[in-house]
């Protein structure tokens, strides 16, 4: 009976893996068929403009309120450890430090997976239980050149921008908590900030908001196209979509610091 | 023409299309019928490419369509124009961004010739002027009469309908009935396959019945051919008697 166990768990365990490897490589031939058509094929321009007015101008709000409130928050927590130094007038130049290099992008990638992921999944996902995505292939029209391939170009171009508005109103929230509550002077402040917060910083900054572009649209896109089984299937996709998004966020956030930190 | 030759495609130990051979003739209106899971939609997405047979050739037009790849196929299903049981229209579009899609995707004709094309469909199933309306302010019978729209804009070579009428009061299903027939007798060239378990209308509306059972046809010919038959199954699928040999899943 042990013996019968095992070998079902065996068997079990074995296509798992397989349906999980299966997984895996389709996921890599949908990354590589959405990047030749974005380089390849025409873009849709109304298609994008769409995008990259729901993706930027309606997320600009509420990444804005959070970079602020997370500027002014930090500030205040790392303003009361320096102040044990006697180095309050550090407290903008770590904040924007914190901000370009990690929070801002970390943060614009979780916001953003919020908002536009998960809608970009429910969208998707409806129209696929719904057929439309079927009546579209009927049509002879790809999903992924129209459906995909204009959100990841917006994604692609908007995310980062957004990353540098929040960082941009990250350092103002740090600026109204050091020079209001820690009376730090402004002068200090800004040179310190400008002293130890380099261009290479916002630049670092940058590249982990494009990756984390590419992943949210990348991913989110993914589950709404393979979405099955009603109102249930649509939830579930876009719970799974969000959560995907963001452990590949913090996955890839771990390995681009250590190699922006490495190399 | 549209010919199956020993097509044959199963899902797990699940055998749906068994070899099965059937011919669709042009220019007529063709039903498939059958109950439910004896392979009806699958043949017609095996017809548009959008699944692929296990063996077997399926030849459309002199052209043997299992060995076309991807983008061989998307050009392809331009010649086919599809109503989908829930007309499957672009919510987030207009009735008029939905009709002039196909047009939009895949020609290059000049907008004002688009839309006077899409007020000609539009005006063909009944419902001239509503291009400005959503999806969700049409009843669900405009919606089939949209979507049949949306399936002719482009002029295809064939239309199929994937149960028109399922789900629909009398009335409506009289009428798309009759739009089916009024379409295949209007529009020269079209061939018109569809999908259905309405006996009556089959009966009523085909030129050519062919009906599935156990991955095979059980039958084909007129609708004459279907009222004299001594066919068991088919007798018994046309009594809608649940003794008799045909089996059920």
């Amino acid at each position: 009976m042990p013996v019968k166990t095992a070998e079902i768990a065996v068997n079990w365990l074995g296509v798992e893996t397989t349906n999980r490897l299966v997984a895996i490589g389709r996921f890599f031939v949908y990354v590589g068929d959405v990047l030749s058509q974005t380089f390849r094929k025409a873009m849709r321009p109304a298609l994008i403009f769409q995008q990259l007015e729901f993706i930027g101008n309606q997320s600009l709000g509420i990444i804005l309120m959070t970079g602020f409130f997370t500027g002014a928050v930090f500030g205040l927590q790392i303003g009361g450890i320096f102040q044990i130094f006697k180095a309050e007038g550090l407290m903008g130049a770590a904040t924007a430090k914190a901000l370009t290099r990690e929070l801002g992008p970390l943060m614009t990638g979780f916001l953003i997976s919020g908002r536009v992921g998960s809608a970009m999944t429910a969208e998707l996902s409806t129209m696929r239980v719904n057929e439309q995505i079927d009546a579209m292939e009927a049509m002879g029209v790809d999903p992924v050149n129209y459906l995909v391939v204009p959100r990841f170009i917006a994604s692609l171009a908007i995310i980062p921008l957004l990353c540098i508005f929040f960082i941009f109103i990250g350092v103002i929230g740090a600026y109204i908590t050091g020079v209001g509550i820690f009376k730090v002077d402004v002068g200090i402040f800004i040179e310190k900030m400008a002293q130890i917060c380099t261009p290479s910083d916002i630049w670092d900054g940058l590249q982990k908001s494009a990756v984390f572009a590419v992943l949210i649209a990348l991913i989110s896109c993914r589950f709404g196209l393979l979405a099955s089984g009603g109102a249930k299937g649509v939830g579930i996709a876009t719970t799974n979509s969000v959560v995907t998004s963001l452990l590949a966020i913090l996955c890839c956030d771990v390995f681009i610091t250590y190699m922006q930190v490495k190399f | 023409m549209i010919e199956f030759k020993d097509v044959r495609k199963a899902f797990g130990k699940r055998v749906v299309l068994d070899d099965l051979d059937l011919v669709i003739p042009p220019g007529k209106i063709t039903f498939i019928i059958g109950k439910s899971g004896e392979g009806k939609s699958v043949t017609i997405k095996h017809l548009m490419g959008l699944m692929h047979p296990d063996r077997g050739q399926i030849i459309v037009d002199g052209e043997n369509i299992t060995g076309f790849d991807e983008e061989k196929l998307r050009i392809y299903r331009r010649k086919f124009g599809m109503l989908f049981q829930n007309a499957a229209l672009f919510d987030s579009l207009t009735v008029g961004e939905n009709v002039i899609f196909p047009l939009r995707e895949h020609t290059r004709m000049p907008l004002p010739a688009m839309l006077e094309r899409v007020e000609e469909v539009l005006s063909m199933v009944g419902l001239p002027g509503i291009q400005h309306k959503y999806p969700t302010e049409l009843s669900t019978g405009e919606k089939k009469r949209v979507g049949l729209a949306r399936a002719l804009v482009a002029k295809p070579k064939f239309v199929l309908y994937d149960e028109p009428t399922t789900g629909m009061d009398p009335l409506v299903s009289e009428m798309i009935d009759e739009l089916i027939v009024q379409i295949n007798r209007d529009v020269p060239g079209v061939s018109s396959i569809v999908i259905s378990h309405d006996l009556k209308a089959a009966l009523a509306t085909a030129e050519n019945i062919i009906m599935l059972y156990q991955g095979k046809v059980a039958l084909a010919g007129t609708p004459d051919d279907f009222r004299h038959t001594s066919d068991p199954v088919v007798r018994q699928f046309f009594s809608g008697r649940v003794e008799g040999p045909m089996e059920f899943l």
